[in-house]
């Protein structure tokens, strides 16, 4: 079992005969991903990777019955893909592109209120990945492994990390969602550990959190209602000074608020051990 | 981008918002020329932060010896992290009362919030702490924004029925930054409500959102570079680097926002202080890292450098000959800690090695190792 996508998820991937999106279908297919098709608006009829292309995302789930996609269009077009696959039906929604304006993706946010099937991970995100069934993203799969620990992070390259430390460690994963680093975003922190929570073989769950925003601490309240799953989590930014972006759009603390030490706090009062270095939530862990 | 407050009240004039009138100047004799034409005058620091009336930063005006002398003052001055790079020399208001008017992203609701209050001219943090009935809000629709009766609603929770009419108006002009500018955040504090009976905005701050920038050319070739803030900052612009420069004197360098800035705390912990962020995205390409090196090596204070790369895809062994590249071609003298880890990890680590660079397995080592070289603080 896992959240949200496994092998038998019908995946299209929007953008697919771009670079970036024809190099990570090929690693998706790897994984096992079930790829039916993709989007390219004028390509309709080509087939690319081995699977048929076409003009429109409603052409595509027409014809493969497809419910997932990846999102692989550049920033000023990522929004209108977004409101595109939600109107076609498509209920995984993951949208790897960095760099969408956030009035766009606020209005993205309202036009998906007409599509509640509909679930968005994303923007500026890595996407997911079931391990040894499927993925949909960048998430790379060597460092990944089968299990029961879930894994949510706004973060890419420090999911990376845990991710191989848990491998490593033979702490297999259940399903890793990468949730991004965008202010307004699709799926929360507290939307994904409720999936977890339901989820039979996730038994073990870590928060990958950073600076900015509220996120982390309303996941925390979620938790300190009770929680079947161990729980572990990480802040970055510690030591980010007030005011300035770091790196991310929405890794910002604003006055006082979004600092690591408040979403820290917040794990500690749910009873979430608080690893203080990535090295140290494998041993939290067990 | 934070506009700094005349360019901020530039667009609102462009939006048809009321504003006094003004003339910036970037030496004394401009400001004294500004006097001649406007009378007395508020000389104000033009700076993207706020706290500049207790920084000294604002001064009255009543002669041209004075408008001289003040702006001698504050061009140049330093308020928070940034030098004053000229000043806006503005004619005082007819004040009749002060109203509080903006906007923000609410990122709990994912949607744009307007903010209205009688409780103007203060800050309207400690206002929201202190008394938040005090502030009137309201959540646009994004696609049709505000319409009449829900302004209206919003003017009179806050208490300023008897002015709806004119700000209504404004608020309309007011929002229009947001389908226009991509604007993220506008705040009108104080609008002033003249004697007269009209509204116009007393100080105005605007940001801009930074992923806008392809539609926003206009905004982005006429305000983006007045600002003299940083000047590694300013240079890792110009080579498209993601840069923060800290207080420290330790170099950072990681691929991925997250993982960056997780590399900055464990330095910290180590007993070292980081001299900046710098994220060079996924594949950390030799070119990119020569860039991110350069720009942190401009900085005198910078006695060591540790870069932290995670690769998933990306090969060990080609970021270590990146880095050595990188290092030769600009001739690096201080102490460098590369912690790599990948597909063929290893290699690259041998291959650093070879070259005089220590390898880190684990972030938390090579931060503890580079706090070591350069001598900073205590190992754990």
């Amino acid at each position: 079992m896992s959240i949200l996508l496994d092998g038998e998820t019908k995946v299209i991937v929007q953008g697919i005969t771009g670079r970036e999106g024809g190099f990570h279908t090929e690693q998706m297919q790897e994984v096992g991903t079930k790829v039916v098709g993709g989007t390219s608006p004028g390509k309709g009829g080509a087939t690319h990777l081995g699977v048929p292309v076409f003009n429109t995302v409603a052409d595509a789930v027409e014809a493969t019955g497809a419910n997932a996609s990846g999102i692989f269009v550049p920033a000023p077009f990522a929004a209108d893909a977004i409101m595109e696959a939600a109107a076609a039906g498509i209920t995984l929604i993951v949208c790897i592109t960095e760099g969408i304006p956030i009035q766009d993706m606020i209005r993205v946010k309202d036009f998906l209120r007409g599509y509640p099937r509909a679930r968005l991970i994303g923007a500026n995100c890595p996407g997911l990945i079931t391990p040894g069934q499927a993925k949909i993203g960048i998430i790379p799969q060597r460092i990944t492994s089968p299990g029961h620990v879930g894994l949510v992070s706004r973060s890419g390259t420090l999911t990376y990390e845990v991710a191989s430390a848990l491998s490593a460690a033979e702490m297999g994963q259940s399903t890793i969602v990468g949730i991004g680093g965008d202010p307004v975003l699709g799926l929360t922190f507290s939307d994904v550990v409720q999936l977890f929570e339901k989820d039979p073989a996730t038994t073990h769950l870590v928060l990958i959190g950073e600076i900015g925003g509220s996120d982390e601490e309303r996941a925390a309240e979620l938790l300190a209602r009770g929680s079947r799953l161990k729980a572990v989590a990480f802040i970055s930014g510690r030591t980010a000074p007030e005011g300035k972006r770091m790196g991310h759009a929405g890794a910002i603390i604003s006055g006082n608020r979004g600092t690591a030490k408040s979403k820290e706090e917040a794990f500690r009062r749910a009873g979430v051990e608080v690893a203080e270095t990535t090295d140290e939530i494998v041993g939290m862990l067990r | 981008m934070k506009l700094l407050e005349y360019q901020a009240k530039e667009v609102l004039a462009s939006l048809g918002i009321a504003i006094p009138p003004g003339a910036v100047a970037r030496s004394p004799d401009e400001a004294a020329g500004a006097f001649r034409r406007l009378g007395p005058v508020a000389v104000k620091a033009q700076v993207p932060v706020g706290g500049r009336g207790k920084a000294g930063g604002i001064k009255l005006a009543r002669s041209e010896e004075e408008a001289r002398r003040a702006a001698e003052q504050i061009i140049g001055m330093h308020i928070k992290d940034f030098k004053v790079p000229l000043v806006y020399c503005e004619s005082a208001l007819d004040i009749a009362r002060e109203i509080y008017v903006g906007f923000t992203v609410d990122r709990d609701a994912r949607a744009n919030v307007l903010l209205l209050s009688a409780r103007g001219g203060m800050d309207i943090e400690q206002v929201a702490e202190e008394s938040p009935e005090a502030i009137a809000r309201l959540h646009p629709n994004p696609w049709r924004g505000p319409l009449d009766f829900e302004l209206t609603q919003l003017v009179y929770d806050a208490d300023l029925g008897d002015i709806a009419r004119p700000l209504i108006a404004l608020i309309k002009k007011l929002y229009r930054a947001i389908p226009d500018c991509d604007a993220l955040t506008a705040e009108i504090n104080p609008l002033v409500v003249t004697k007269g009976g009209e509204v116009v905005a007393g100080d105005a701050k605007l940001e801009v959102d930074d992923n806008a920038m392809w539609r926003r050319k206009d905004l982005e070739q006429k305000y983006g570079a007045v600002l003299e803030a940083d000047p590694y900052e300013v240079e890792a612009k110009k080579r498209a680097l993601t840069y923060v420069s800290l207080d420290g004197d330790i170099g950072i360098i990681g691929n991925g926002a997250g993982l960056c800035m997780g590399t900055l705390d464990l330095v910290q912990r180590a007993g070292g202080s980081p001299a900046n962020f710098c994220d060079i995205g996924g594949g950390a390409k030799a070119e990119v890292v020569e860039n991110a090196l350069a720009v942190i090596l401009m900085n005198p204070k910078v006695k060591g450098v540790l870069i932290n790369v995670f690769g998933g895809i990306t090969r060990g062994d080609e970021v270590a000959k990146g880095v050595i590249t990188a290092r030769d071609n600009l001739n690096m003298k201080v102490p460098l800690v590369v912690r790599l880890s990948g597909t063929h990890e290893e290699e690259g680590r041998e291959i650093l090695k070879e070259h005089g660079i220590e390898p880190g397995v684990s972030g938390w080592e090579a931060a503890k190792k580079i706090v070591e070289l350069t001598g900073a603080g205590v190992s754990r």
